[in-house]
């Protein structure tokens, strides 16, 4: 069963050796030559479950990988109960949204301390379980990588999701990752990172501040 | 199309009470805007038809006057209020070599701005009496540019006695770009030399759900023209590499670079430079790769973003919005989300007056003006940091 298409694939929830299980399937795509099609979907494919991995030795809960075929670029991997942060946001309280982004900021820290950088942080790919843990899926875009530049984009992008789609309580959220990230990674690499968002943020097009 | 007789009654009729009268210092500032209700709005109206008809139709005001000068083209558009175009004459500066120069940019639309002014008063068949608004693109830009538009307008709102309007670029593209095609809320994608957005109507603005991390797409092109010895004449840099892509057969690998919905193209520029030198390759087989991947690049966050708004209609403008192949691929995808691909026709989706003037006209309408004093170029003016509450569905 079909539940959801994305831009790039396609999840279909199914059954699998008696198991609830998402097949991700990245869809060719009719609008870019094949060579390119092939090599970018095989690459995410094989990409994916080993960055998956790694999140987890991360100690941030992520989907357990089953099977992977680079050929047909399928992922077979389990399906994780619960709701889109991106869903529910919006509707929580005060000090549940606040407990949420703080959780949030501590297992972004957490990949960040890992090397583990996520590549697409937008509350559609957080899931909050009914057991209240927070699974980070979709790593079709993430790399692994230390640098200052890469992380500053990373949490750039949470926080430009915030302002796009959460623009009611973009800033508090924000903010609340960041106190949950600074917590992990501390002070000192929490300030750098945050000096490089605003840094990219001026190099980005149109700032007024510059 | 508004028959003139109809015109008359809406404007003596028709006036909505507005939130507060609009402040310059001009005569005209104790008229309330005229407001035309959302049913005569012209994004019903078929635009073709709107054309085909102009001659048979006594065009009645009011109309707006819009200045261009962001960068390279000076251009001055006249509107009326129910989105006719009655002028868009566009002068463009070409470079003897390089980009643009702002100096020289600016120096061709001083030397242009009269010649253009009254070309297109002498199309439109107005008066310059007969403009209740003057707009100008206030940013983001070339300083220099700028200030040659935005000097030219105020002089021009000064002599005739007419409020101000100070319209971003940005959301000019848009909106002329819903204007002509009929498009009603849709995720664009502005893509330029200056500019690589995409963006669509949220609350208020015009929400920014991606762009570029460095340089702009039309950058990056015009950039391997010129490193490649294309010069440009009469054709855009981007035609020619078109041009050239069209015969290329062999794809070769370029740094494929989309972080979530954002994108980065100067390691791409800098890998397809390297690769020219090398010169393993045929032009024709790099400008086709290098093409690819770009606009592969561009589809893919278009995507991403349509996926995330579900926004009817996928909506392309800017300069680079005239490459058939970007074309071909966006409506590969607008046809898989069940949208509508929309695309002006080129003199609408090059740096234009007449988008100016439409937004003028729509900004007017909200009472939003600017006083002559306050009147300052913002060179750095983002899209998403402008209140649009015409845009409101």
């Amino acid at each position: 069963m079909l539940i959801k298409k994305g831009a790039e694939a396609s999840l279909y929830l199914e059954e699998w050796h008696s198991r609830k299980v998402i097949r991700k399937h990245r869809l060719p795509k009719r609008y870019r030559v094949l060579e390119l099609d092939m090599e970018i979907r095989s690459q995410r494919t094989l990409h994916e479950p080993q960055i998956i991995h790694k999140a987890k030795e991360a100690g941030v809960p992520t989907p357990t990988i089953f099977m992977v075929d680079p050929v047909e670029a399928t992922i077979i991997m389990e399906f994780v109960e619960g709701k889109q942060v991106k869903q529910i946001l919006d509707n929580l309280s005060l000090e549940e949204r606040y407990r949420l982004c703080l959780r949030i900021g501590k297992l972004i820290g957490c990949l960040h301390n890992h090397g583990v950088i996520h590549g697409d942080l937008t509350t559609s790919n957080m899931i909050l379980t009914p057991y209240g843990k927070v699974v980070f899926v979709d790593f079709g875009l993430s790399e692994l990588s230390k640098e200052l530049e890469t992380r500053g984009v990373d949490l750039h992008l949470m926080k430009r999701a915030f302002q796009s789609t959460h623009y009611r309580c973009a800033k508090e959220s924000f903010d609340a990752v960041i106190e949950g990230y600074t917590k992990v990674v501390g002070d000192k690499e929490a300030k750098n990172v945050l000096e490089k968002i605003r840094e990219i943020e001026k190099r980005g097009r149109y700032i007024s501040e510059r | 199309m508004i028959p003139s007789g109809h015109m008359q009654t809406l404007t003596s009729t028709l006036q909505i009470k507005t939130l507060q009268s609009p402040t310059t210092s001009s005569r005209k500032t104790a008229q309330t805007p005229l407001q035309i209700p959302l049913s005569m709005h012209p994004i019903h109206k078929n635009i073709t038809e709107t054309k085909s008809q102009k001659e048979s139709y006594n065009i009645n005001g009011p109309f707006c006057l819009g200045i261009e000068s962001t960068a390279d083209d000076f251009s001055v558009g006249i509107l009326s209020f129910d989105g006719e175009v009655l002028a868009n004459v566009i002068s463009a500066y070409v470079p003897e070599e390089g980009g643009i120069h702002p100096r020289e940019a600016a120096r061709h639309h001083t030397r242009v701005a009269g010649k253009v002014l009254r070309e297109a008063f002498q199309r439109s068949g107005i008066k310059p009496q007969d403009i209740l608004v003057v707009a100008f693109s206030q940013g983001p830009g070339l300083g220099p540019c700028l200030r040659t538009g935005a000097t030219a307008a105020r002089a021009l709102a000064s002599y005739l006695q007419t409020p101000l309007v100070g319209v971003n670029h940005c959301v000019a593209h848009i909106e002329i770009g819903k204007l002509i095609t009929g498009a009603r809320d849709p995720l664009t994608l502005y893509v330029s030399g200056g500019n690589t957005i995409v963006s669509a109507f949220e609350a208020g603005r015009y929400r920014v759900f991606g762009e570029t991390l460095d340089i702009a797409v039309g950058n990056c092109l015009d950039v391997f023209a010129r490193e490649a010895g294309l010069r440009q004449k009469k054709e855009a840099l981007g035609a020619m590499v078109e041009q050239l892509a069209s015969r290329g057969r062999v794809f070769a690998p370029l740094p494929y670079t989309v972080k979530g919905m954002d994108l980065s193209f100067s390691g791409l520029l800098t890998a397809a430079v390297q690769l020219l030198h090398e010169q393993k390759l045929h032009l024709e087989d790099l400008c086709f790769s290098l093409q690819e991947v770009v606009f592969s690049m561009l589809t893919e966050v278009t995507e991403r973003a349509l996926a995330h708004t579900e926004k009817p209609e996928i909506l392309l403008t800017g300069g680079v919005a005239a490459n058939k192949r970007l074309q071909s691929m966006l409506s590969v995808i607008a046809e898989e989300h069940d949208a509508r691909f929309c695309v002006a026709p080129k003199e609408y989706v090059l740096d234009n007056g007449a988008m100016i003037a439409w937004t003028g006209i729509l900004a007017y309408q909200h009472n939003i003006t600017v006083p002559v004093e306050k009147s300052l170029v913002k060179l750095k003016w983002r899209l998403d940091e402008v209140y649009a509450p015409w845009a409101e569905g």
